[in-house]
């Protein structure tokens, strides 16, 4: 490159000799020189800017094709990811206490129809009507000759049907998979269970969702992937609720029953092991609600969890267990027992006159209501009321059963005299079966609160102290009582101490007042009675033994033997060792020879 | 130097790109063989709850009292009793081993001096 000089000599001395300031021509040149600079610096700087500004362009439209690719195309799960399990299904099992399936799935096919594609529908629609008897192959064929483009023919169906359908032939219909939910032992822990359908369906799936019971409770827990599959375990024995379901079923039908309960707790962890209401429903099948009529007749309805019933003189147990925690009576005192008793217009009366006084534990153990009465009016109707509020008789149980917030206990509004004297042998407050078992497990465990629970625990529960360990060993003592002297003899059952308290209740019309033949039978067992590890409340609905010269309504007869026959079949099972009287040892001796 | 430099470069650069074309498709490979045996993992799963849903079908408690009734001949199950619990004293100990022989006494008579009694 050519450098001009800033001062040519040439220039500088014909400027001079001109007499003008060669200075003039530096300063111009100068100034020459300093704008080709510029021009050199700009262009320099144009050409990075635009090099700069096509990398960019270049960088955004890269992520713009790339957005516009991943949005456009379908999405694909990454193949290299590791995201666990991929096997889970879409619902969780759920196991008993000892890992047996209560509730499992199964894959099977739904079957649907796209009558464009069919080929033959008349034929299509014959022979759907002979492999499945409820369609009709009249009303299948207008469906399919009409203007629709797709309909749902069968929500599930077996591999055999599945198999029929195929052999007809036509490519217009066609099978979607589908999850079912199938509980293997059929009736057995019906209400526990609840039941399973389907929400939103597809062609290629469909939600199964719980509708009652713990699939419903539970609901959330056994559709979560987090969960991987983990089954739910539930408090229930298997064993020992078939058990208790058969000796109820028998004892039902024996005593001419209307329905029947049953309820079998742990008394320190408040486990359900075993709870049943007849008459029940396959969950695999579970009828639809009963649209007309009292629901409580409705086999879908939970008797041990949502029937509210006046539960009788089970109750009277808690009357004398917070007398005895008063401080106000010891199990001997005398308490006046003349019947009929009178207040106001009212008129209580003992099933049959026991005399004039009996002590505290007799009254429990023959079952007097003057006495009883006689015994709330001392302990007042506020400490009555808020005794009975702090076994939960108040609320709903906490148990972990979609009806479980259904089954609210009736109180009466205004707690009077009458009212207190009437609830402390169990008529004028409304509890379900589980209340009462939760209530007992209470007093007889050593005094402190139990909330029932479905779920599988390994811990006692540590709830608040509701009666002292004494007052509770009292009650246990009384109780035992009962069935060795009293109104429960027919529970007694060898080996296995059992205590408890009867109660015959009459029902209510629903018109108002009582029926003259309706009973409400209820046994609460506790077992064995020294050192309590079960609680067993049995209810029969209407039962009559009609063994007898005349029939015999009381639970004595009817809730009592029934309970001594499940308490046998299930102690064994719960692996209860019998208190038996050491054997006469005979014929075996040590010998060798 | 520099040129040494230049074609050592050229040829890691060969080297490294011969490398990773083999192990992309190795991976390639691989991912194929792991979505086939999760496939067979899945179906195996599937074959598994097919079986232990007919196992709890099998064993439901129904059936089995069911079996146990038709069978009671044969079988002779009854629901556990509380009758069906022992005490440890009516088991019967094994009987005792016997003491080693230590001093045998020869019970032969083939030996035997003559003019004895023969066994």
């Amino acid at each position: 490159m050519i450098r001009t000089p800033l001062r040519p000599l040439a220039r500088i001395i014909r400027a001079r000799s001109t007499g003008q300031n060669p200075d003039e021509i530096e300063a111009e040149n100068k100034r020459q020189r300093h704008a080709e600079m510029a021009d050199r610096a700009r262009r320099r700087a144009e050409g990075r800017l635009l090099v700069l500004g096509a990398c960019f362009l270049l960088a955004f439209s890269a992520i713009g094709v790339r957005m516009g690719t991943i949005s456009a195309s379908v999405p694909e799960e990454p193949r290299t990811a590791d995201v666990g399990n991929p096997i889970i299904s879409q619902r969780a099992d759920i196991l008993d206490r000892d890992g047996r399936i209560l509730a499992t799935n199964l894959e099977t096919h739904s079957l649907y129809a796209q009558p464009p594609q069919m080929v033959d529908p008349r034929a299509a629609a014959n022979g759907l009507a002979a492999i499945f008897p409820e369609m009709d192959a009249d009303k299948l064929y207008a469906d399919f000759t009409g203007g629709r483009k797709f309909l749902w023919l069968r929500r599930q169906i077996s591999p055999e049907q599945m198999q029929a359908v195929f052999d007809i032939g036509d490519p217009g219909l066609l099978f979607g998979p589908r999850e079912m939910r199938l509980y293997p032992n059929g009736r057995l822990a019906a209400h526990i269970l609840g039941g399973a359908g389907y929400g939103r369906e597809g062609v290629d799936s469909a939600e199964v969702i719980g509708v009652a019971g713990v699939e419903r409770a539970f609901d959330a827990y056994l559709r979560d992937p987090a969960n991987e599959g983990a089954p739910l375990e539930l408090s229930v024995d298997l064993t020992v609720q078939s058990a208790v379901e058969q000796v109820l079923e028998g004892g039902m039908s024996l005593l001419n029953a209307r329905a029947a309960s049953a309820v079998l707790m742990d008394v320190h962890t408040g486990e359900v092991i075993s709870m049943a209401s007849l008459p029940d429903f396959d969950p695999n099948n579970r009828p639809r609600p009963a649209l007309e009529g009292d629901p409580a007749d409705s086999p879908i309805f939970n008797r041990a969890v949502q029937g509210v019933y006046e539960l009788g003189s089970v109750f009277k147990i808690f009357t004398v267990a917070q007398a005895i925690e008063l401080g106000l009576f010891s199990p001997e005192t005398i308490v006046d027992t003349t019947t009929p008793m009178r207040w106001g217009p009212h008129r209580i009366s003992d099933y049959r006159n026991y005399g004039p006084e009996l002590s505290v534990t007799d009254v429990v153990v023959k079952s007097s209501n003057t006495g009883t009465a006689r015994i709330a009016l001392q302990i007042g109707a506020e400490r009555q009321r808020a005794f009975l509020a702090e076994l939960g008789l108040m609320e709903p149980t906490s148990v972990e059963l979609a009806e479980a917030p259904t089954g609210r206990p009736l109180v009466q509004s205004n707690w009077s005299d009458i009212v207190t004297m009437t609830t402390s042998y169990g008529h004028g407050l409304s509890s379900s079966p589980l209340h009462l078992a939760a209530a007992y497990a209470t007093i007889v465990n050593g005094g402190t609160l139990v909330e029932p629970t479905i779920m599988r625990r390994t811990a006692p529960q540590t709830g608040p102290r509701v009666i002292s360990a004494e007052t509770s060993a009292i009650a246990r003592d009384i109780l035992r009582q009962v069935v060795v002297r009293g109104t429960a003899t027919f529970a007694e059952v060898e080996g296995y101490a059992v205590g408890g308290k009867t109660g015959t209740a009459d029902k209510p019309k629903p018109t108002g007042g009582y029926y003259e033949d309706r009973n409400l039978n209820t046994f609460a067992a506790v077992f064995p009675a020294e050192a309590p590890r079960y609680v067993l409340i049995t209810t029969l609905d209407s039962p009559v033994d009609t063994g007898g010269d005349e029939p015999r309504r009381t639970a004595g007869w009817t809730a009592v033997p029934v309970a001594g026959e499940i308490i046998r079949r299930i102690a064994p099972l719960l692996g209860l060792r019998p208190q038996i009287a050491q054997p006469m040892l005979t014929g075996v001796s040590l010998s060798a020879n | 130097m520099r040129g040494v430099l230049y074609v050592l470069s050229a040829v890691i650069v060969i080297v490294l790109g011969f490398w990773a074309y083999q192990q992309n498709y190795r991976t390639q490979e691989t991912i194929g063989k792991v979505r086939k045996l999760h496939s067979e993992i899945g179906e195996a799963h599937a074959r598994l709850r097919v079986l232990r849903a007919e196992w709890a079908y099998l064993n439901r408690p129904d059936r089995l009292r069911d079996l146990a009734d038709l069978n009671f001949e044969r079988l002779g199950l009854l629901p556990l009793r509380p009758q069906n619990f022992g005490t440890i004293e009516q088991i019967t100990y094994p009987p005792a081993a016997l003491d080693p022989i230590v001093r045998s006494i020869e019970l032969s008579s083939s030996n035997a001096p003559d003019g004895e009694e023969p066994l």
